[in-house]
């Protein structure tokens, strides 16, 4: 029997957990993973860090999956590895996902789909440098794949462009296994990644960070030998005078993640520009009914605990599917607001108990996030600070608000009164 | 007075730190972990080491290991030394001890993923 009521396309941190909770709840369900084991990129970030909301511990993130792979297994739930989905079909009673593997190729069915397949780096290519095309140029996970699942160190001297997590936390695992880290170049005039990680990622390595300046040429012919350094200013335009070039055999590159929708797309599902994900209502149903997205396919989070959650909800609501009519309205992103998940409110259910994500677009301190249905405020927190780093979560019950189709409901953010 | 960012959790408070003799006050903190850490900062500063362990196995060339407690910051390339030098064997259980009481400290060197034991 090749038919199950939820079908899992991903096998990291939110797939396991969607799985899981799917099951839980009593759907058959059938788990894909392209790898030839479950984790996803947790297994390559071996650091510590994951888990605090959830466990209250510092699990390193083989651990953190480790917990849930344990569960999944106890739980007998199927998974397919090593399998790659190469199609999914929008059928009248469901979805037929074609899969090609090692046994050939094959077809399930499912009324459910979670989409659960992460996010990628953004690469070389889609940051704007000039020069010559040669070896040692890679992404901050590139890096961290060849370190900690091959055991292979990929540079002596190098620098980083990019003060996303990854890319300092790679600045620590190269400083420790004897590579030299000449700096973590930022374009932007505010560090990318979270506050600790330039605490105990740079600052106790004596590693530093160059805020408005990027990478403007490299250097080499097989392999890199030097980058050109340019201040920026607030365009990010370099500025004429500041070039000064830098000896290095690697350019590791933490430039940011964006979601990965490829499947998504061919069913159809809109995308939110905000997120750069699906867009979803608050079960993380898409406008595609019977599809689900969570995790980083979703929107990219800074917390695998958030991920997990999401993986949970779409999980619990993907084995509760039935087919039926939604009534819907949509958030609007006012001023600050640089992304919001979900982005839509299906009126036909639960609306008591929402779990909302945001990122400011700024970094400012006390400030309130407030909620306002056709002008009137409805709805307000305050926070002592908001940067766009840091994703904030919050629970909010739209029950009291009144709403009906076609409200106006604005998500913004303020000078705190 | 010093300032210092807490790195116990993703909040990273903004804390400053005053000394008056013995009298360590913090403030910033969110909780009573910033407290812990300003103070240990102060006085014996210490951080987690997370890190790989070379393998015979083809598959899993390398195991991912950390400290199973915190270590004195100025003991961290010692550690890594340490870890950089033993070679482990199929099977390995998530947890178990690759090196017991690394360089007299008290904390092991723990494998914080399975190395299964099928090639």
């Amino acid at each position: 029997m090749n038919n199950y009521n939820v079908i899992v396309i991903g096998g990291g941190p939110a797939g396991l957990a969607a799985a899981i909770q799917a099951k839980k709840d009593c759907a058959s369900v059938l788990l894909i993973e392209r790898e030839n084991r479950l984790g996803g990129i947790l297994k390559q970030c071996i650091h510590d860090g994951f888990g605090l909301v959830r466990f209250e511990e510092k699990l390193s993130g083989p651990e953190y999956a480790g917990r849930f792979i344990d569960e999944f297994n106890s739980l007998g739930i199927e998974s397919l590895t090593l399998s790659f989905v190469t199609k999914i079909e929008k059928k009248t009673d469901g979805f037929a996902i074609h899969i090609v593997n090692r046994g050939g190729t094959a077809v399930y069915t499912c009324s459910a789909i979670v989409l659960a397949t992460g996010c990628r780096e953004r690469t070389a290519k889609q940051v704007f440098i000039h020069g010559t095309r040669p070896s040692g140029v890679f992404t901050a996970g590139t890096a961290q794949h060849y370190i900690n699942l091959m055991g292979e160190i990929p540079a002596k001297k190098c620098v980083i462009l990019g003060s996303g997590d990854i890319g300092l936390i790679m600045a620590r695992r190269l400083t420790l296994e004897g590579c030299e880290v000449l700096g973590v170049y930022e374009a932007k005039p505010t560090p990318s990644g979270l506050t600790r990680n330039i605490h105990q990622c740079l600052n106790d390595y004596g590693i530093p960070l160059y805020l408005s300046h990027t990478v403007t040429r490299v250097f080499g012919d097989e392999r890199l030998e030097a980058v050109e350094i340019s201040q920026v200013d607030e365009k990010m335009r370099p500025i004429d005078g500041t070039r000064k070039t830098v000896e290095c055999d690697a350019l590791i590159l933490s430039v940011g993640l964006i979601p990965e929708n490829e499947l998504a797309e061919t069913l159809g599902v809109q995308m939110d520009s905000g997120t750069k994900g699906p867009l979803c209502d608050q079960n993380l149903m898409t406008n595609v009914d019977g599809v689900f997205s969570c995790g980083n396919a979703l929107h990219v989070n800074d917390l695998v605990d958030y991920v997990s959650e999401s993986g949970e909800t779409a999980g619990a609501a993907a084995a509760a599917y039935i087919k039926t009519g939604r009534k819907t309205v949509r958030f609007e992103r006012g001023s600050g607001i640089m992304s919001l998940v979900p982005q839509m409110l299906n009126l036909e259910k639960g609306i008591d108990n929402v779990t909302v994500y945001f990122r400011s677009d700024e970094v400012a301190n006390n400030r309130s996030l407030k909620i306002s249905v056709d002008g009137e405020e409805k709805f307000r927190k305050k926070y002592a600070f908001l940067r766009p780093p840091e994703m904030e979560r919050l629970v909010v019950d739209f029950s009291a608000f009144n709403l009906k189709p076609g409200s106006r409901i604005v998500f913004e953010t303020e000078a705190a009164k | 007075m010093k300032e210092m960012v807490c790195i116990v959790c993703p909040n990273g408070c903004a804390m400053s730190v005053e000394q008056n003799g013995d009298a360590i006050t913090v403030t910033g903190n969110k909780c009573k972990r910033g407290e812990e850490f300003a103070i240990k900062e102060m006085t014996c500063p210490v951080r987690t080491i997370c890190s790989t362990v070379k393998t015979n196995s083809s598959a899993f060339p390398v195991l991912p290991v950390r400290v199973s407690a915190d270590i004195p910051k100025d003991k961290i390339f010692a550690v890594m030394k340490e870890i950089n030098s033993v070679t482990v064997s199929a099977p390995v259980k998530r947890g178990d001890a690759v090196i017991k009481n690394v360089l007299g400290s008290g904390v092991d060197i723990i494998a914080t993923d399975s190395l299964p034991d099928n090639n």
